[in-house]
């Protein structure tokens, strides 16, 4: 494979052209903002969390194809997720993308989440992939 | 043998295929492809005539200058004023300690905003910049004008990215007591009109400050008859070093403006009751001075000189109408700036295509662009773009390397839809 087939895989593509959950909720319980300073690029990001659950989550912004599908693989695998379940997955996640290009990865529990692994070739466009994901933190901590 | 030879044998036609035989980089590969170096606003490649005299000074020449009485003191010495009078007639400066050498373009700008303007202005006066200036030209005097209640006038752009010039004549009053414009801007590529901008401000009796950084790669530049008060530009966008820029500024500002830092070589004289400053330029110029640095920017200036700025200017417009044109056969393609004088380079955006995914994919066949906001916010919000990408030309660049952009970029368009 290229290593341009291998960044921008087909599912990547999909989500950039018709992203998943895109759009706000306006009785959000949770709601942050997340900056990439270098390119100008935003997400906006909105949650609603009954008794720890996440039920809804939405987001809207500018960004490249890289954060903006990111962001909308997040939203489908978030949704019904308790917060910790969720921010192990991001744990997991985050480990996986940042490690060396030729280190063993347990693709088990990353799921969907496996496209994301070529970024690994790109360090600059790491920050793309986890734009969403921080932010999602943020909304959770800011308002607990 | 000691002294610095600026080896560059001059060149009677302009063959770009010569031409870049003496940019070592540019024979080198990236993700296993012939690199097209496209990012000449960002910084620019070097030619092995300045690589050499920069190798030749650490291995010929190397020690402190204005300092000692030895020989290599003087021998550097000697050829750092002379890289002083290599860039006071390529400005054609009227005096040789009218070029203060600072780290770049910022520096110098900064050099004047703290300098002269913290000292010479007061609340109430106005400074007038434009729409379109880099982060650089729009900073120091948004801190100053913070600092010392000065009021920051801005002329606005046009759809083509062009300065409206009756709202500049409008904003321009008594108070206006400084003029701070881009010659050439990076993000855009239009050409101010700089001789009208000046001419006007001085009407009003302000000071006029020109960003050259962009400009003085490609056109000649005449300070004199700009009779602008400052002009500044960095080595690194003229195929120098970089860590070296120049301050141009009339004498008589110059000396009359206070010492920008404190330190070995600014001062005649210190005691603990009294310090005497140095004359010009060195009151400018405190602590061990960059001077390979300057040296090297000198040895660029030559190899520009001998291929000649107007073959250099013809030979990259082509460049630019080349690009230009077969830019439009990709109907998913708008260019941001199209001002009618126009420098080579192109911004642009590409419908529902993120400039980070185009420079990403460009950058795996070789093709080195420039993504992002290009230091100039307020231009990409007057354009409602969050980014573009920008391709900038250089002499050694080919219309071949243009075919291999367009290609590509109809690939990505491609792969995307
Ligand atoms: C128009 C313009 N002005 C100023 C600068 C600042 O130059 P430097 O970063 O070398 O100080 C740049 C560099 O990008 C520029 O394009």
């Amino acid at each position: 494979m290229e290593s341009s087939d291998l960044l921008y895989q087909e599912i990547i593509l999909d989500h950039n052209r018709n992203p998943r959950n895109f759009g706000e909720l306006s009785n959000a319980t949770h709601k942050a903002v997340g900056h990439n300073p270098l390119c100008g690029d935003y997400i906006e990001l909105y949650l609603i969390v009954k008794d720890n659950v996440i039920v809804d989550v939405k987001f809207s912004g500018v960004g490249c194809a890289i954060s903006k599908s990111s962001a909308s693989i997040m939203t489908t695998i978030l949704k019904g997720k308790t917060i910790e379940e969720a921010k192990q997955i991001f744990n997991d996640f985050h480990t996986a993308i940042t490690s060396e290009i030729d280190k063993k990865i347990d693709t088990q529990n990353l799921g969907k989440l496996e496209v994301f692994l070529g970024v690994r070739e790109f360090p600059v466009r790491v920050k793309c992939v986890t734009l969403p994901w921080h932010t999602f933190i943020d909304a959770i901590e800011k308002n607990s | 043998m000691d002294k610095l030879e600026f080896r560059v044998e001059k060149k009677k036609t302009f063959d770009v295929y010569n031409i870049r035989k003496d940019f070592p980089i540019l024979s080198r590969t990236v993700h296993n492809k012939p690199l097209i170096y496209f990012d000449n606003a960002a910084t620019t490649q070097k030619p092995k005539q300045v690589i050499e005299t920069i190798t030749h000074f650490y291995s010929h020449l190397n020690s402190n200058i204005h300092r000692g009485v030895h020989y290599l003191s003087q021998a550097s010495t000697t050829e750092f004023e002379c890289a002083r009078r290599i860039v006071k007639s390529f400005i054609n400066a009227k005096f040789e300690d009218e070029i203060i050498f600072t780290r770049g373009a910022t520096e110098s700008i900064n050099l004047v905003a703290k300098s002269f303007a913290s000292s010479f202005l007061r609340e109430g006066d106005e400074i007038v910049i434009s729409y379109m200036e880099h982060h650089s030209n729009i900073v120091p005097w948004y801190m100053i004008s913070e600092q010392f209640g000065l009021k920051l006038k801005v002329v606005p752009i046009n759809e083509n990215g062009e300065i409206i010039f009756e709202e500049y004549e409008k904003l321009l009053s008594e108070r206006t007591k400084l003029v701070a414009f881009v010659h050439i801007s990076n993000s855009l590529g239009t050409i101010n009109p700089i001789k009208e901008i000046i001419d006007k401000a001085k009407q009003y009796g302000a000071v006029v400050l020109i960003d050259g950084a962009q400009s003085v790669p490609h056109l000649p530049i005449d300070v004199q008859e700009l009779d602008c008060d400052f002009f500044v530009f960095s080595g690194h966008k003229i195929y120098g070093p970089t860590g070296i820029g120049i301050l141009y500024g009339k004498k008589h500002l110059l000396e009359s403006m206070p010492p920008y830092q404190g330190g070995g070589d600014m001062i005649l004289s210190v005691s603990f009751d009294k310090i005497v400053y140095n004359s010009l330029p060195h009151k400018f110029e405190a602590g061990t001075q960059h001077i390979e640095g300057a040296i090297g920017l000198a040895s660029a200036i030559r190899y520009v000189q001998n291929l000649g700025l107007d073959n250099i200017l013809n030979y990259e417009l082509e460049l630019l109408d080349y690009c230009t044109e077969r830019m439009q056969e990709i109907p998913q393609l708008k260019i941001i700036g199209n001002a009618k004088n126009k420098s080579c380079l192109i911004s642009f955006v590409i419908d529902n295509i993120h400039p980070h995914d185009i420079g990403t994919l460009l950058d795996l066949d070789g093709i080195a662009i420039r993504t992002g906001h290009h230091c100039t916010q307020p231009v990409m919000q007057f354009f409602k773009v969050p980014a573009t990408s920008r391709v900038s030309f250089a002499f050694y660049n080919t219309k071949e390397e243009i075919d291999i952009l367009i290609n590509s970029l109809k690939k990505i368009i491609k792969k995307f839809n």
